[in-house]
């Protein structure tokens, strides 16, 4: 049944990324620089060069012939050359390498959200409507609204600028030096993250704390730590991992502007620089990756809910 | 935004159990009050309150840190910073007034007309208002800004259509339910035109409820429309914007980190006022039995 569940999400994952590189394709070609442009650079434009440049990169084929070619390439596991941000490198071996950096970011910033937003939130939810509650939603309100590129110019003026306790710029080499380099985006990039996640939670306990079986717990005269783990906790679990998909989407966002900020070259300034300078086939690839990423942690967090909630599992097999 | 909503929505807290019907807002909401009115002033009358003209530049004295009648130091061509936020203020805000009030103008007439018609209208303006709710709005942006060649007004017109399916979702939610009570039959059975049954007993029922979307949208569009200045795509270079500035004292943070730092916490503290402003509001009127 699962197996059956799992093939038919990836087949429509697989049509989205179709419709979504096509779609892409059409606004590259409608925008107003031509990938020539970006393969002339500073030279010259003779006629000769035009040509050779349009016969290699088969510019001066209709669209829709571009577009099947690269398709076909894409099958074949060949994203193409690229053309501006890196000259003639393989769009494959950019995207991976761009790929590795942010992953890292990500799993470390994922490691903070858990380890701060959930107990934060659980906090929260029981102490409903006191001070710690009204601090810890306040401050959660404020995470949210804030604008990743802020919290990240201001974390780097006071940690990096000002006290001198991180490095500002560059990746580091060797773990410890690239631990060290990536915990101040790692922090911005989290900051903004566990706001939701502390809401999510925070509703998520109060839902499972107001229940009747929670109260006959108590009354049965179970020590409140057992109450939380095993009873709210585990009932509470659901809507958390379901928040994990929309902190996903948040953090693709916010990761461009923090990899901006503290000049990381990861996958979003890897997207921002192919935008604003039309290499088709980095922004094809980069949108590819970005898509999939998105899919399949969608796919992993559905996964996740039917091994966390029995009830979740009829719903699959009724075919929904 | 996207994300704020979702939070909002996914997650149902409980009845409230005690009365939590406070008459006077709580001090935070005040203050919150206050610093959105002192910005909503700010760019009315900003332009005229600027102690340096914001254009000029002072090349013998460029990055300088505060002093020397610059309380917050000059930047990159010797411009004076707190001109030009107060200048600025104009360019970060009304974009985003504008992003707000459209994506609630469409937004709540689709939200309506979905809600009063039912069946396919409906579900087609729902299905597709989903699938648009799914993406990463800010970075659909900043590829269709970023290829299109970036510009203040492609931003703000990307920004409005993406934030159409928050609007429409809310309002949709509120209104169906309003669809459904006695004195929509009522009027109905009294032989009231739809417009009038729409706008004179409909909209001021849910109006709260548009206004808590509105505030939210605008700080969405805030955020958006100054990132977007932020990576070079937004308001174009040398006009006085939050968020270009912010981009541009960046290389300066050594020798002058007010030219990031002050823009940066003015969009901050505006971002903040309003989302908390909004979700008291929402909190407020949307939980007494407009919805659901």
């Amino acid at each position: 049944m699962v197996a059956a569940f799992v093939l038919r999400r990836l087949g429509a994952g697989i049509l989205l990324l179709l419709t979504l590189s096509f779609l892409v394709f059409c606004l590259l070609a409608l925008s107003p620089g031509t990938p020539l442009q970006a393969l002339l650079g500073t030279r010259p434009a003779s006629p000769e060069l035009v040509d050779s440049l349009n016969a290699r990169y088969h510019l001066n084929d209709p669209f829709l012939v571009q577009y099947g070619r690269w398709l076909a390439g894409v099958c074949a596991l060949d994203f193409g050359q690229s053309i501006s941000v890196q000259s003639d490198a393989p769009v494959g071996q950019i995207l991976s390498e761009r790929m590795a950096l942010t992953l890292q970011l990500g799993g470390y910033a994922l490691v903070l959200i858990l380890l701060v937003g959930i107990p934060l939130g659980m906090l929260a939810g029981i102490r409903r409507g006191r001070r710690t509650d009204r601090a810890i939603s306040a401050g959660a309100t404020v995470a949210i609204s804030a604008p990743a590129f802020v919290l990240a110019i201001v974390l780097l003026y006071v940690f990096g600028v000002a006290l001198k306790w991180f490095p500002v710029y560059g990746t580091g080499t060797g773990f410890a030096e690239r631990v060290s380099h990536l915990t101040l985006p790692a922090v911005a990039l989290a900051t903004v993250l566990s706001g939701i996640l502390v809401r999510q939670t925070r509703a998520a306990m109060l839902t499972a704390m107001s229940q009747d079986y929670i109260t006959f717990a108590r009354l049965r005269g179970l020590s409140p730590g057992r109450v939380l783990v095993r009873y709210a906790l585990r009932n509470a679990a659901l809507p958390v991992v379901t928040s994990l998909g929309l902190i996903l989407v948040a953090a693709l966002t916010s990761t461009l502007f923090i990899e901006q900020v503290f000049s990381l070259p990861g996958i979003g300034t890897l997207l921002l620089a192919a935008v604003t300078n039309n290499d088709v086939p980095v922004v094809q690839g980069a949108v590819l990756v970005l898509g999939a990423s998105v899919i399949l942690t969608n796919l992993a967090v559905d996964l996740l809910g039917l091994a966390l909630d029995p009830r979740t599992r009829f719903a699959v097999k009724d075919g929904a | 935004m996207a994300e704020l909503t979702a939070v909002a929505q996914t997650v149902e807290e409980p009845e409230q159990i005690e009365g939590r019907r406070r008459k006077r807002p709580p001090v935070l909401i005040l203050l919150a009050g206050s610093v959105a009115a002192a910005i909503a002033v700010l760019v009315v009358i900003g332009p005229w309150t600027t102690p340096f003209d914001p254009a000029h530049q002072d090349l013998m004295n460029t990055a300088a840190g505060p002093g020397g009648g610059h309380p917050l130091g000059t930047d990159s061509l010797g411009r004076d910073v707190l001109s030009l936020l107060l200048a600025g203020a104009r360019i970060a805000v009304i974009g985003p007034v504008i992003v707000a009030a459209g994506a609630v103008l469409f937004g709540a007439t689709l939200g309506m007309a979905a809600a009063w018609k039912g069946g396919f209208v409906d579900s087609l303006i729902s299905r597709v208002a989903d699938l648009m709710y799914a993406l990463p709005g800010l970075l659909v942006i900043v590829v269709i800004v970023g290829v299109l060649g970036g510009g203040y007004w492609l931003a703000v017109a990307v920004l409005l259509l993406l934030s159409l399916p928050t609007a429409f979702r809310m309002t949709r939610s509120v209104a169906a339910a309003q669809v459904r009570l006695p004195y929509i039959e009522a009027a109905r059975t009294l032989g009231l035109s739809v417009p009038r049954i729409v706008f004179r007993h409909i909209l001021p029922n849910i109006f709260p409820t548009l206004l808590a979307t509105f505030l939210l949208d605008f700080v969405g569009a805030l955020i958006g429309l100054s990132g977007l200045s932020f990576l070079g795509l937004g308001a174009p270079p040398g006009t006085p914007d939050w968020g270009s500035l912010l981009q541009d004292g960046q290389s300066m943070l050594t020798v002058n980190p007010w030219v990031s730092l002050a823009p940066g916490l003015l969009i901050l503290l505006t971002a903040t006022s309003i989302t908390l402003l909004g979700d008291w509001m929402y909190d407020r009127y949307s939980a007494r039995g407009a919805q659901r």
